[in-house]
């Protein structure tokens, strides 16, 4: 028999209060980023070492400045939630634990705001 | 009774016990090792996402500032650093697919698990390494 209440149980949410959110947030970002990955790839490589005006020309056209909006943003989400749970596995001193979960939250808005704006910028 | 019992561990805890498998003496198992790569390899992807925001900000930024970009990236280090970031985003793509089979219910049995993932590690290098003898065909004097 089960000690847990119907709440509890109706609610889903389990020990860690969250449910599998965290899990479906991680796949569905990972699914989204499969094809983006590949296409971001194979921009970097044809792209580094040409020069600005090529970049920038490459960038400006929204076929290609959409998806890799979509590819800094759901990379950022992603990112959060991968190494949120290698923090939460490794560091187990409370303070410092929180302290690195929060960093890693703002690591993640910042880099996806410096990337986006920068990207923004160009394409407009 | 209880002092028998007693004596009898005291006995048996004297004697040389074998000790559980330890990571440092046991042959690392295929679904371990691409697990901790799968970890590593995100890392590498997280402090990568400087390096893509550096290029944008860069090529925001100017012609001058691209041309500091530019030039460590051309460098051996920067192309190493590239290489790198290829192979990291093509490991965790392809083990991040054998993830999601998991997920789903494929591809549990251990020798299954063992196949997929020695082919994700050849198939990434292979990626890695194709991508780059590509761009450096293609591109010759960029790169």
């Amino acid at each position: 028999m089960s000690t847990r209440t119907p709440l509890s149980r109706v609610e889903g949410l389990g020990a860690a209060h969250s449910g599998v959110g965290h899990f479906w947030r991680q796949r569905v970002t990972a699914v989204a980023l499969a094809p983006l990955a590949i296409w971001f790839a194979v921009i970097a490589l044809s792209l580094i070492g040409a020069d600005r005006d090529t970049a920038v020309a490459f960038l400006r056209m929204p076929f290609n400045a959409v998806p890799l909006g979509l590819f800094i943003v759901i990379g950022a989400i992603h990112m959060a939630l991968g190494v949120q749970v290698v923090i939460e596995d490794y560091i187990h001193h409370e303070g410092r634990k929180i302290a690195l979960l929060v960093l890693n939250q703002f690591f993640a808005w910042i880099v996806a705001a410096a990337s986006l704006f920068s990207l923004v910028k160009i394409a407009l | 009774m209880v002092r028998f019992l007693m004596a009898n561990l005291a006995k048996t805890a004297a004697r040389a016990r074998p000790l559980s498998p330890h990571f440092q003496i046991y042959r690392w198992p295929v679904t371990m090792v691409t697990s901790i790569i799968h970890r590593l390899t995100g890392l590498a992807l997280a402090a990568g996402t400087l390096l893509v925001a550096w290029w944008l900000i860069a090529a925001a930024s100017g012609p001058a500032e691209y041309d500091i970009f530019s030039a460590v990236a051309r460098s051996v280090v920067g192309q190493l650093v590239l290489f790198g970031f290829v192979w990291s985003l093509a490991y965790h793509l392809l083990n991040g697919i054998r993830h999601l089979a998991w997920d789903v219910g494929y591809g549990f049995a251990v020798p299954t698990a063992n196949r997929t993932g020695v082919l994700v590690v050849a198939l990434s290098l292979f990626a890695a390494i194709g991508a780059f003898a590509y761009a450096y065909a293609m591109k010759g004097v960029h790169l």
